[in-house]
């Protein structure tokens, strides 16, 4: 054994390049508990190493045709040995890349980790972290069903809003004209070979400067930093511990649990279903992204109707002047969270905004409601008869039910309408009705003028 | 010091040289879809009894040069609608997508509307915005009837700045 290291280590030498690499000093606290908050990085790394595992083992089946893709995806899924474990793994492996790196970028932004001199370790990060999104939506739209085919749609139409370039840069994210078969094998280069590619090579360089910058030690109240910080830094480490093994053991203690944590899932709950074929002449459908983008589905639906422009456009480019200008504008000063009210305010309100906008998203109450199935209570029925039961009827099959609720059953879109009576007039209500609002449309084409009064006449006996 | 200087250029020179041999030719096929041009042809959705007046109907809408791997991409869906009798113009043929976001439109012909599952957007039956959060009409494909066929022409991923 020891004579096969010296014949190696004569050739190699990797004693001088390895060894300064794994003991480089890192600050001595992070040999306590505050040394499980520095594992978040190794943990997206383990994520991206996972991903790529698994990714690889997909692709040996997987077929990045528009014409059988999701039946390749099927068939790994359903009838392949252990495709539906890989598959799983390459999901939850992406849920724990997406999570972690929001955790990572949290966690260096709170702790003021990103000022000088370790600017370019942020912006590498920043780079990164956008690699990862890109990842979560071209992986979601490789799955090739109804909706991966509707996301890249509504994915192709914001790029379309951006100026200058809108059309062209469409054009070129689904390979024509239209999302077809031109466009899956452009979104699996890029999903395979581009932007991994891209982040292995960032990696190297984060990592890099990780290790050549030293690692940021943790913060301290009124310990603001200055141009002097470099010195202080150097003396503190000189004092630190070697990485190996005094960090080491934390960051591969974390890398197994991801691990663990991912297989684990991929055996008991599995990969994601696969949903209608991309059929896109199948025009009844209800696309929603996975679950990362769900938050931002929702911002797409409630954004105001004359902000929309500059919102679409506007929301990604402030995402990304605050991650490319932030180590510019804030350099120096304090790093400890507790002096940084409004970092910490910032912090917390997106994060707890983005939470909010997600389970938002999955109520979507602003879709009208499909009418199969649509029933009105008998509380509400019984004993009608005449122009309110027809009136009753009308009220289902011309859609009113679709977004206005009576007894607990309708949709949510528009305001309850059990007690409508009690707070508009016959004559209110049919001006309501016909002239339509801001969210409502105009029913005077629609609707006749007898099925106008029986509407009214039903809606009359809620009092 | 002239010959240090020379190979540096020589070296850094043929350096470049060889990434854009490499590059440009992948850069132009990645962007070879810039200078395709959309299909101008006009491609048979049915006949012209096919739509009774007053009616609007999903039809298939096959792309007529698709790529041989297209598989079932390859097909869209189109919204025509027949005006009834004495209206003009006799024919409007949509995009299944909204003008929101490109999500597909759906018909519920007893309330005469169209209704968005993404963001909610909602189009009269000519097109014309009802509510939610679209700020367009639907859009309208150009057709022409020849004898007894109506005839449309696309596919054109349509967004607002696409359509003239």
């Amino acid at each position: 054994m020891r004579t096969v290291w010296r014949w190696l280590e004569l050739r190699l030498e990797l004693k001088d390049t390895l060894r300064p690499l794994l003991a480089h000093p890192i600050p001595r606290a992070l040999d306590g508990r505050v040394g499980w908050f520095y594992v978040l990085g190794i943990s997206v790394l383990t994520a991206f190493v996972i991903q790529v595992v698994s990714g690889v083992a997909l692709a040996i089946t997987y077929v990045p045709s528009s014409e059988s893709a999701y039946d390749s995806l099927k068939f790994i899924t359903d009838s392949a040995a252990l495709g539906r474990f890989i598959r799983g793994v390459h999901w939850f492996g992406a849920c724990a890349m997406v999570l972690l790196i929001v955790a990572h970028v949290t966690r260096v932004f709170l702790m003021g980790a990103y000022k000088f001199p370790r600017e370019i370790n942020w912006l590498s990060g920043s780079l990164l972290f956008l690699a990862t999104l890109l990842m979560a939506f071209t992986g979601q739209t490789l799955r090739w069903d109804q909706d991966a085919f509707w996301s890249l749609v509504v994915g192709a139409e914001q790029a379309a809003r951006t100026p200058l370039i809108g059309d062209p840069l469409t054009r070129l994210i689904v390979g024509g004209y239209a999302v077809s078969g031109a466009t899956v094998s452009r979104v699996f280069a890029t999903h395979v070979f581009v932007v991994p590619g891209a982040i292995a090579l960032l990696v190297l360089l984060h990592v890099y400067l990780v290790v050549k910058r030293g690692v940021s030690e943790p913060p301290r109240a009124d310990e603001p930093v200055d141009r002097a910080y470099m010195e202080r830094y150097e003396a503190l480490v000189k004092r630190g511990l070697p990485y190996f093994p005094y960090a080491a053991w934390r960051d591969a203690a974390a890398a197994a649990i991801v691990l663990g944590v991912v297989t684990v899932l991929a055996l008991v709950v599995g990969p994601p279903q696969l949903g209608a074929p991309p059929d896109p002449s199948i025009v009844v459908a209800d696309p929603r992204p996975d679950w990362f983008f769900i938050g931002y589905f929702t911002i797409l639906a409630l954004m105001p109707k004359g902000a929309e422009a500059v919102l679409i456009i506007g929301i990604p480019a402030i995402i990304m002047a605050f991650l490319f200008l932030l180590p510019f504008a804030r350099p120096f000063g304090q790093r400890h969270p507790l002096r940084r009210p409004l970092a910490l305010t910032a912090a917390v309100v997106f994060i707890g905004g983005y939470t909010a906008l997600t389970f938002a998203g999955y109520q979507a109450y602003w879709v009208p409601l499909r009418l199969e199935g649509a029933l009105l209570p008998a509380s509400v029925t019984g004993g009608l008869s005449g122009a309110p039961a027809v009136g009753a009827r009308l009220f289902i099959d011309r859609s009113c039910w679709s977004c206005h609720m009576i007894d607990g059953s309708g949709g949510r879109r528009g305001p309850d309408l059990t007690h409508v009576a009690a707070r508009l007039s016959e004559d209110r209500l049919i001006t309501r009705i016909a002239s339509g609002g801001p969210g409502m449309p105009d029913y005077a084409a629609i609707l006749s003028k007898d099925e106008l009064a029986n509407l009214v006449a039903f809606l009359g006996t809620r009092r | 010091m002239e010959r240090r200087r020379f190979l540096s250029y020589l070296t850094v020179g043929l350096a470049g040289v060889v990434s854009s041999v490499l590059a440009l030719p992948a850069l132009g096929y990645l962007i070879a879809p810039l200078f395709a041009r959309a299909s101008e042809e006009f491609v048979d959705v049915g006949g012209v009894s096919d739509f009774p007046r007053g009616s609007v109907k999903a039809v298939k809408f096959k792309d007529p040069q698709p790529l041989p791997w297209s598989g079932r991409a390859a097909d869209t869906a189109i919204w025509v609608r027949r005006a009834p009798a004495g209206g003009a113009p006799e024919f409007q043929v949509f995009a299944e997508n909204c003008t929101h976001l490109g999500c597909p439109v759906d018909w519920r012909a007893d309330s005469r509307l169209f209704m968005c599952p993404c963001h909610g957007g909602v189009f009269h039956e000519d097109g014309r915005v009802a509510s939610g959060p679209p700020t367009q009409p639907l859009f309208e494909k150009q057709w022409r009837v020849e004898g007894e066929r109506l005839l449309v022409r696309g596919p054109l991923l349509p967004t607002p700045r696409l359509r003239q």
